[in-house]
C-alpha cells in the first residue's frame, strides 16, 4: 500500500500528517540541542 | 509504512502514539529516574544543559532498547496476554519499521552522549543497549531461567551512566547503586512471573516458575530479598546517603522482606495476592530510597558517613 494513495482528509491521511509533524519537531529539537550544546562546549573550552 | 488492519475500513497508518508505545514509556520512566539520581548525587558540576542531554540520551537509549526488544520478541508477544496488545502484535507497526526506529534512536543517543557528554558515559550507554538487546533479548531470554538475573544488569546501569556523565569516571558509590537495582530486579520480575506463569509457559519463555516451579521461585524471591535489604542501606555507610536515606531504605527493605516472606508462604496459586503486593512494594523500593538520595543532595543534607 502506497502512503501517497491516502486522501489527505481521511483519518489515515490525518494520522500520517501528525506523524510527519512529530518527526519534524523531533529533528528540529535535535538540531536546536546540538546547536546549544556546541555553544556550551565552546564556552567551557574558552573559559578554561 | 501503512499496515493493513482487516478490522478497519481504511488502511491503518502507524501513528505517533504507536511509535511512542514502542519506547516502553513506563520502563523508560524508571530508567530516567535512576539515571537522574546518578546525575544529581554524583560529586562535581556540569552545565544544566549537559545534564539534560545526558538524561535525554539515557531515556532515548532505554526507549530504543524497548523498541528493539518488542521487534525481536514480536513472535512471543503475540501469544502472551500481557504483551498481545503491543503495537507489533496488534499490527499497528511493522516489525522492520520498529527495528529501524530502535537502532536509529540507539545510535543517535550513543553518538550524542559521546559528542556532548563524555566517552565513558557513551560507552556505558552503548554497553547497556547491547546487553539488553543482544545478550538478554536475543541470547538469554529464551534459553535460561537465569535470564532476568543476568539481563537485569542492563536495567541496573543508568545510575552509573548518570554518575559517569557528571564525573567522567566511576567509583564505589555508583557501583553500589547499580548493585542495588541488579539485586532488586529478580524478585521484582519473579513476583510478576508467579501470576503470569501460564503466559510465559505458552510462549515458551523459560521463566523460573515455568522451569523450576512456583515453590522454588518463592524461595529464590525470598533469598534475593534477604540479600537486597542489607545492600540497600550500604549507600548510607559509604558517604552517599544521609539519615533520611538510611531510615527510608531500611524501612522499605524491611517491608519488602515482609512481602517476600508472605509470598514464600502463599498458598493461593491462582490469584497470587502476596506476589502482586510484593510487585507493588518492589516498585516503591526503587522510588523511595532513590528519592531520598536526590532530596538529601538537593537540600545539601550531610551524608551519614564521610
Amino acid at each position: 500500500m502506497d502512503d501517497n494513495s491516502f486522501d489527505k482528509n481521511s483519518k489515515a491521511g490525518r494520522e500520517r500528517r501528525k506523524r510527519n509533524i512529530a518527526l519534524a519537531l523531533a529533528l528540529g529539537g535535535v538540531v536546536i540541542l546540538f546547536y546549544l550544546m556546541s555553544i556550551v562546549q565552546w564556552h567551557e573550552n574558552t573559559s578554561q | 509504512m501503512a499496515v493493513i488492519d482487516e478490522t478497519l475500513s481504511y488502511p491503518r497508518v502507524t501513528t505517533v502514539g504507536d511509535f511512542f508505545a514502542l519506547l516502553k514509556p513506563r520502563v523508560m520512566s524508571l530508567v530516567v529516574f535512576t539515571g537522574l539520581a546518578g546525575i544529581i548525587v554524583a560529586p562535581g558540576h556540569v552545565h544544566l544543559l549537559t545534564a539534560f542531554t545526558a538524561l535525554l540520551c539515557i531515556a532515548l537509549a532505554a526507549g530504543a532498547s524497548g523498541a528493539l526488544n518488542m521487534a525481536y520478541d514480536s513472535d512471543i508477544d503475540i501469544v502472551m496476554a500481557r504483551t498481545a496488545t503491543r503495537p507489533i502484535p496488534m499490527g499497528h507497526v511493522a516489525r522492520g519499521d520498529a527495528m529501524t526506529f530502535g537502532w536509529a534512536i540507539a545510535a543517535m543517543s550513543v553518538a550524542t552522549m559521546w559528542l556532548f557528554v563524555n566517552t565513558l558515559a557513551a560507552g556505558l550507554l552503548a554497553f547497556t543497549v547491547f546487553f539488553y538487546v543482544v545478550v538478554y533479548t536475543l541470547g538469554l531470554k529464551r534459553r535460561t531461567p537465569q535470564n532476568i538475573v543476568i539481563g537485569g544488569l542492563a536495567g541496573a546501569l543508568p545510575p552509573a551512566i548518570g554518575w559517569a556523565a557528571v564525573t567522567g569516571s566511576l567509583s564505589l558509590a555508583p557501583i553500589v547503586l547499580v548493585a542495588i537495582i541488579f539485586m532488586w530486579t529478580p524478585p521484582h520480575f519473579w513476583a510478576l512471573s508467579l501470576w503470569r506463569c501460564e503466559d510465559y509457559a505458552r510462549a515458551g519463555v523459560p521463566m523460573l516458575p515455568v522451569v523450576k516451579g512456583k515453590t522454588s521461585t518463592r524461595r529464590h524471591i525470598f533469598a534475593y530479598t534477604v540479600l537486597l535489604a542489607p545492600l540497600g542501606v550500604v549507600p548510607a555507610f559509604i558517604g552517599l546517603g544521609g539519615m533520611l536515606y538510611l531510615i527510608l531504605s531500611a524501612s522499605m527493605g524491611f517491608w519488602m522482606l515482609l512481602e517476600a516472606f508472605a509470598t514464600l508462604r502463599e498458598r493461593d496459586e491462582v490469584r497470587e495476592p502476596a506476589a502482586k503486593r510484593l510487585f507493588g512494594v518492589s516498585l516503591l523500593y526503587v522510588f523511595v530510597p532513590f528519592t531520598a538520595l536526590i532530596v538529601e543532595r538537593l537540600l545539601h543534607l550531610p551524608a551519614l558517613w564521610t
